[in-house]
């Protein structure tokens, strides 16, 4: 295998964590967050000080799951005071206030950012396995916790937080928990990044990668696993393949999340259940 | 009376110093049916909320089963034996109807998140759900999603998701508001086969002729303050509760 597959895999293997990670936080639970870059971001920067302190593997993706969930917490918290459009809002101002912290602090290396971050000892394949491994890991997670009562209560979060109040289900400790599970993952793929790259500089966590991850979410359709893994598959391989896309990279996402949001809101889940229960008939 | 399982101690509370509900009090006793009547602005709907723990009263007390209740969320209340159905019809309107009334039959699944994220199985709460839609009449719309059924199926789903919960007491706010006259008599037909099956109601309605026809009691609220109690018949004779709240639909009431 080329390096530039290996990279290209271990970069398709970080998004389809990024992506079905957003997917259970805004997908599974209705939290619409638009700073999961800000979570990807503290946990490449948690685990990058970690394994140049340590050089332990393990040790900095737990950094990286740990920073990523508490400041994912932290954001749970305020969406407990704000409902679905103002928490989107606030989402982003977290992911402003993220980059722009990390801009001005030396110790994070501020606009240069970290480098000599420490192999992970791997070797690029064994890293690319190791990214691939936990991709499936994440997707198997997401399916488990939508087939359990968890991923039910959630549903009924999503959809109306009252009447899920009345049915003894307390709105409050599922958003949390679907925030800091979610965000847990994104500081884990910002952990893999971290060792993918072994350099790492704010801008590759800004707001745009943020509503690329969103597009992601939506285009393969709001709350389905497979459909988002797909989605985070199709959209990163696209603009690689065709480099011609690459420059009009958020032209044609933007365009995308346009287009299935006005025509097909469920996104490619929908559009495959719909040709699915077509062809039954 | 036995032990109550819903009391309401001097209940009061305003807003921009308008009282709401004031100085309410009553019991509940189980496997009662009461009715609880009023014009539009004599606070049943605040009353509903302070019951249910949306709000907070500024004086008084919510019991249930003897246990205070009042700074308890509504989740709480619920998991302690309260049901409430809503006014507007709140279906799960993504999910199926079946879907629905599993979830509330597997409440004591999902009061933890965490514990809930271990379990998968839903075998009895479906069996569970599949007796009480055929209890409420709903058999055989189990696969449709909730969001298509017309409103008398859907307040029939409200119906259900409360018993689900395995209530000691349900309060059912206006459960007969949009339906026509058979509708509502079969509404309340069933929610009198509810009663008769052990469960304590407490029922808010503007259908007088109904309410009085089910409830073994009735209380009249008028600008917050409980102005009638006692038996539907007895109550709705009173001077006070005719002058102050029904006027002329009570003169026929009593005519008739």
């Amino acid at each position: 295998m080329s390096a530039y597959t290996i990279s290209l895999l271990s970069i398709v293997g970080i998004n389809v964590i990024l992506a079905v990670s957003l997917n259970i936080i805004s997908g599974f639970c209705g939290q619409i967050s638009l700073g999961h870059g800000a979570f990807y971001g503290a946990g490449a920067y948690a685990a990058a000080l970690v394994a140049i302190a340590t050089r332990n593997l393990p040790l900095a993706l737990i950094a990286g799951m740990l920073v990523g969930s508490v400041l994912g917490l932290i954001v749970g918290f305020a969406s407990l005071r704000v409902r679905s459009d103002f928490l989107a809002v606030t989402t982003i101002g977290i992911n402003f206030l993220f980059t722009g912290f990390v801009r001005k602090q030396g110790w994070l290396g501020a606009e240069m950012g970290i480098s000599s971050i420490p192999a992970s000892g791997l070797g690029a394949s064994g890293n690319m396995i190791m990214i691939e491994l936990f991709a499936a890991a994440t997707i198997a997670l997401s399916l488990y916790v939508n087939a359990s009562w968890m991923g039910f209560a959630f549903r009924a979060v999503a959809e109306d937080e009252d009447a899920a109040a009345t049915l003894a289900i307390n709105g409050i400790s599922y958003k949390l928990v679907a925030f800091a599970l979610g965000t847990a993952l994104a500081g884990l793929a910002g952990a893999l990044y971290a060792y993918f790259t072994q350099f790492i500089n704010v801008d590759a966590f800004d707001f745009i990668t943020s509503v690329m991850l969103m597009a992601m979410v939506v285009i393969g359709g709001i709350g389905s696993t497979v459909g988002v893994a797909i989605a985070a598959i199709v959209l990163t391989l696209l603009p690689e393949t065709f480099r011609f896309i690459n420059e009009y990279r958020l032209l044609v996402f933007g365009g995308l999340l346009v287009l299935f949001i006005s025509l097909a809101p469920g996104g490619l889940a929908s559009l495959f259940h719909g040709t699915r229960t077509r062809l039954r008939r | 009376m036995n032990a109550p399982v819903l009391a309401l101690h001097n209940l009061a509370i305003s807003f921009g110093g308008v009282a709401a509900v004031d100085d309410v009090s009553f019991a509940i006793g189980r496997g009662d049916f009461f009715g609880l009547i009023g014009p539009n602005g004599a606070g049943k709907t605040t009353l509903i909320r302070l019951i249910s723990g949306i709000l907070t009263p500024n004086s008084g007390r919510v019991e249930l089963l003897g246990e205070d209740v009042t700074h308890r969320s509504t989740a709480t209340r619920v998991r302690r034996g309260l049901a409430l159905t809503h006014q507007i019809v709140r279906p799960f309107r993504t999910m199926s109807v079946l879907d629905n009334v599993v979830l509330a039959a597997g409440h004591m699944r999902t009061v933890d998140p965490l514990r809930a994220l271990l379990q998968m199985d839903r075998h009895a709460e479906r069996e569970r759900a599949m007796s009480i839609l055929r209890q409420v009449g709903l058999a055989g719309a189990e696969t449709k999603l909730a969001g298509s059924l017309p409103l008398g199926q859907l307040k029939r789903l409200e119906i259900a998701r409360a018993l689900a919960l395995d209530p000691t007491v349900v309060l059912l706010d206006e459960p007969l508001a949009g339906l026509n006259n058979s509708e509502a008599a079969e509404q309340i037909d069933m929610i009198a086969g509810v009663n008769a099956s052990g469960v304590t109601i407490l029922l808010v309605e503007h259908n007088l002729e109904e309410v009085i026809r089910a409830s073994r009691r009735l209380i009249v609220l008028a600008n917050g303050r409980v102005i009638g109690d006692g038996v539907p018949h007895d109550v709705m004779r009173q001077q006070d509760v005719r002058a102050a709240y029904l006027g002329e639909s009570v003169e026929t009431y009593a005519a008739g």
